[in-house]
């Protein structure tokens, strides 16, 4: 954030989010001032939570946010009447996390293929799937295993942790996410696939063996 | 009865995500359909496929209270 540019005050574009939002009923500027706090008090654990989800530490979680209320800010006039702003913030928090993953993305990326299933030269599977003992749903409802599925999905290669983010935990649509990385919506859905494979391969040894 | 060969379990463990989102032309899916009617094997890497996604999705971290610290970052930085 040290030595950003901000051609307007942020405070003075929130005005905008007055008009737009007539519920916000905005008349003075100290008004407008304790409604942007309010409106960052109430947006920043949700959003703080999303950022943690996208980025390895809690600084560069952080840094992100900030970066994300600036530019979601900067570019207020671009805020819909119509849109949620909830969902708008959200949305320019995911892509300030994108471009932090972006300019510090580990080079060369880990392979991926060493969690994928192999197969036999006649098509079989190598080693024959288990079931697994217990359902997700109970699963989840034990804290270390939250813990271990995102501890799992944090060691995923990130060229596919994103793509299994953004799919499945944010709900985004295939071309959304093609759009938002600058892919071909097949490949969106190859990396999904691969990382939802991987995630498998990672979890499986703890779920088939529950107690 | 019908002689023809089963799908390999590379193929349908490859097209897995197209099958679960209904995308794979009717004929296909049979195929599909068939080799897992005979294959434990693929039906339990399915299943645990379809609970990988499930806990993916149930594995948020819960909403936590934001440090002062933090907001006060982003009033400054937003001033």
């Amino acid at each position: 954030m040290n030595g950003l540019f901000v051609s307007r005050s942020i405070a003075d574009n929130f005005v905008n989010i007055g008009r737009k939002t007539p519920a916000m009923n905005m008349t003075t500027q100290s008004d407008t001032l304790n409604a942007f706090e309010t409106l960052v008090r109430t947006h920043t654990p949700v959003l703080l939570r999303v950022a943690r989800r996208f980025m390895h530490s809690e600084e560069d979680a952080r840094d992100a946010l900030q970066d994300a209320y600036v530019s979601a800010f900067r570019s207020i006039d671009s805020f819909a009447a119509n849109a949620q702003l909830s969902t708008w913030l959200h949305r320019i928090v995911i892509n300030a996390c994108l471009m932090k993953l972006r300019t510090q993305r580990r080079h060369p990326e880990e392979d991926i293929e060493k969690y994928l299933p192999r197969f036999l030269e006649d098509g079989h599977q190598a080693e024959p799937s288990v079931a697994w003992s217990e359902s997700a749903e109970t699963a989840l409802q034990r804290t270390e295993l939250c813990g271990l599925v995102r501890s799992c999905i944090a060691q995923l290669p990130d060229t596919y942790r994103i793509v299994l983010l953004l799919r499945d935990i944010e709900e985004l649509s295939t071309d959304e996410v093609a759009q938002m990385l600058g892919v071909t919506p097949n490949a969106v859905k190859i990396r999904l696939h691969r990382g939802r494979q991987a995630l498998r391969t990672l979890l499986d040894p703890h779920m088939r063996n529950v107690s | 009865m019908t002689d023809r060969p089963y799908l390999p379990c590379t193929e349908i463990i490859g097209f897995l995500a197209d099958y679960l989102d209904g995308e794979l032309p009717p004929d296909r899916r049979s195929e599909f359909d068939r080799h897992l009617a005979v294959c434990p094997s693929c039906v339990a890497y399915l299943e645990s496929y379809k609970e990988t996604i499930r806990m993916a999705k149930g594995s948020e971290l819960p909403v936590e209270e934001v440090p002062e610290e933090l907001i006060k970052a982003i009033l400054a930085a937003t001033r």
